[in-house]
């Protein structure tokens, strides 16, 4: 398996002193750029009304408190579809999807990546070109495409696109190039397992950052998604949508905005810091030839 | 061995056969590698594929959703490019949008994770973790509304009010001359996403034997060591960099709406994504709503296809 080289002096021989202090310079001013938007998110969560609509403003929070929380709680439980629909909602659609999506990706990964028979090259570079257009293209006319397949306005209409992305498909494909070698699964097969068993059963096992990376990608994803236009009925919607819609709801939902941009945040957030060792291995791996 | 299992398995050689009876004979031995593809590529095709073919056919038509399509040809074409004058606008907004947060992305995320790089590993995570935050986290990019808010209360306005540089707030995100540089600005920030994390993995597997190498050979300093080493190295993660960042830089319609609403005072900020969004996703002119999405669809692989090009010509 591809092991990641840590190096362990930034100290090199060719570093100059002055280059160090500039790299510095540039990474803190960015980093400050980066940053400070997403703290200045989270502190006017805490703040109370009046800091919010103090002035001058202030960056900082004085008295934090829980309380735009509370609103937005309070809210939710005003709402004409109980919110625990919409919880269900993201959370059923965001599993079976990035479930689908792991395993239709990895199944075809390995074909391609582990088989040989006509096509396969052809096959793969669809998805390569597919990569280049955003989803921003099809979306008006797959409306069409569900509608003939009665797929619009149910909860299919997400998850079945979910299942099989051209990223999916890629990543896991790059990945089983390199750290998957072709002689285990040579004997594998000598000795008699069926190709889907390899798969499953020694592959699957291998390339475990890759579907820890498709897991976060696709997740995110499907955790983010808000209103969608093959969509209308209020009980399918997501709970993205649904705090939105809360929100929107006048000037004075400034804090409980913030505090709902907060907890939608979160998640994919906790999510990378534990994958992220993963998510770069398999990147790594990502690359594409000229 | 594969030559000898081969050859066993195989009573009659390559040369008996035709070029089809081969393939036919290749494919019946397959037969499992074609079943674990197909589920995933009748999803792909039907939803990816598809959707292509159909826009290029349904452009040429006047398809309304309701009733039966009649050919037009390319009146659609025409009216587009002829008489939608909002298009044209759009046209030029992409461009303009594009071209600066594609390259723009592309070389934020390149340098910013080359300078990552020479970072102790913990900081490196962690800073990492800080550049990447923003493109994951949903639309956190609306605290962007609250920092440019039109009012006192509004962080950047009410500084400058404060600080007496301001007498009367500026109406950042309703004034067409503030709009574009900050919804290019927020894109930005928003934007070092995949491309990022993929040059994050490609400094990290550059092979260190190259460096001391290299400067036996006279490699003076880190420009020389990132432009004749590390860039030629990583190549195929810059051209996979390169595909997504463009990709992105076209799908940035849902940021520019959650900033200064739909439509943008004057279509200062109307994009083809946002007319497309309109003819198809309000008006459902299906036809010419296709006939939108065909060009954008060549705008992107054009682009793609101009950078790969220029992306060859690195280190070189």
């Amino acid at each position: 398996m591809a092991k990641l080289r840590i190096r362990k002096s930034n100290h090199a021989m060719n570093r100059s002193l002055g280059g160090d202090i500039g790299i510095n310079a540039v990474l803190l001013i960015m980093g400050a750029f980066m940053f400070l938007p997403m703290l200045y998110t989270i502190l006017q969560s805490l703040k109370p009304l009046d800091e919010l609509w103090m002035y001058p403003p202030r960056f900082f929070v004085r008295n934090p408190t829980l309380g735009n929380f509370k609103t937005l709680f309070n809210l939710m439980s005003t709402s004409w579809v109980p919110f625990s629909r919409y919880i269900f909602n993201t959370a059923f659609v965001s599993v079976l999807g990035t479930f689908g999506n792991v395993m239709l990706s990895s199944m075809a990964a390995y074909s391609i990546a582990k088989m040989k028979f006509p096509g396969k090259n052809f096959l793969f570079q669809v998805v390569v070109y597919s990569l280049m257009f955003h989803s921003t293209v099809t979306a008006i006319t797959n409306f069409y495409t569900m509608s003939m397949l009665r797929l619009v306005d149910t909860y299919w209409a997400r998850i079945i696109p979910a299942c099989a992305t051209s990223m999916g498909l890629y990543l896991m494909k790059q990945f089983m190039d390199t750290s998957v070698p072709t002689t285990v699964l040579e004997s594998a097969r000598l000795d008699g397992a069926s190709e889907i068993r390899v798969f499953w059963q020694i592959a699957m096992p291998m390339v475990k950052p890759a579907w820890l990376t498709l897991i976060v990608f696709c997740f995110k994803d499907l955790w983010n998604a808000g209103s969608s236009i093959y969509i209308y009925s209020e009980q399918f919607k997501s709970f993205n949508y649904a705090i939105q819609q809360i929100v929107t709801g006048g000037i004075s939902r400034q804090g409980a905005g913030a505090a709902s941009t907060v907890i939608m945040m979160m998640v994919p957030i906790l999510v990378f810091v534990f994958t992220q060792s993963n998510i770069i291995e398999t990147m790594s791996t990502s690359g594409m030839k000229d | 061995m594969s030559q000898k299992t081969e050859t066993a398995n195989r009573p009659v050689s390559r040369k008996d056969m035709t070029k089809w009876q081969w393939t036919l004979k290749e494919m019946k031995n397959n037969k499992a590698g074609y079943f674990m593809l197909a589920p995933f590529y009748i999803i792909f095709f039907v939803f990816t594929i598809l959707p292509v073919i159909l826009s290029i056919f349904f452009s040429i038509t006047d398809f309304n959703m309701l009733e039966t399509p009649n050919i037009v040809w390319f009146d659609n074409y025409i009216r587009l490019f002829l008489d939608d004058d909002i298009f044209m606008l759009a046209i030029k907004n992409t461009l303009v949008f594009a071209t600066i947060t594609g390259p723009g992305s592309y070389l934020l995320s390149l340098i910013m994770a080359w300078f990552i790089n020479e970072l102790p590993p913990k900081i490196r995570a962690l800073m990492t973790l800080i550049f990447y935050a923003p493109s994951i986290s949903g639309n956190v990019y609306l605290v962007w509304t609250y920092i440019f808010s039109a009012d006192a209360h509004g962080f950047i306005n009410g500084t400058l009010m404060d600080l007496g540089l301001l007498t009367t707030p500026i109406a950042f995100l309703k004034d067409p001359d503030y709009i574009m540089p900050i919804v290019i600005i927020v894109a930005l920030w928003t934007s070092l996403g995949t491309s990022f994390l993929t040059f994050i993995a490609g400094f990290q597997v550059v092979d260190r034997s190259l460096y001391e190498a290299a400067a036996v050979d006279g490699v003076k300093n880190r420009w020389q060591e990132l432009w004749y080493i590390t860039l030629p190295y990583m190549r195929p993660q810059m051209l996979f960099g390169a595909v997504m960042a463009i990709t992105q830089s076209f799908g940035f319609g849902a940021v520019i709406t959650g900033l200064v609403g739909y439509p943008s005072p004057d279509y200062c900020a109307h994009t083809i994504m946002h007319h497309l969004d309109d003819y198809g996703g309000s008006r459902f002119e299906m036809g010419y709503a296709s006939t939108i999405a065909v060009v954008l669809f060549f705008m992107m692989i054009g682009s793609n296809m101009l950078v790969r090009k220029i992306l060859g010509k690195v280190g070189k």
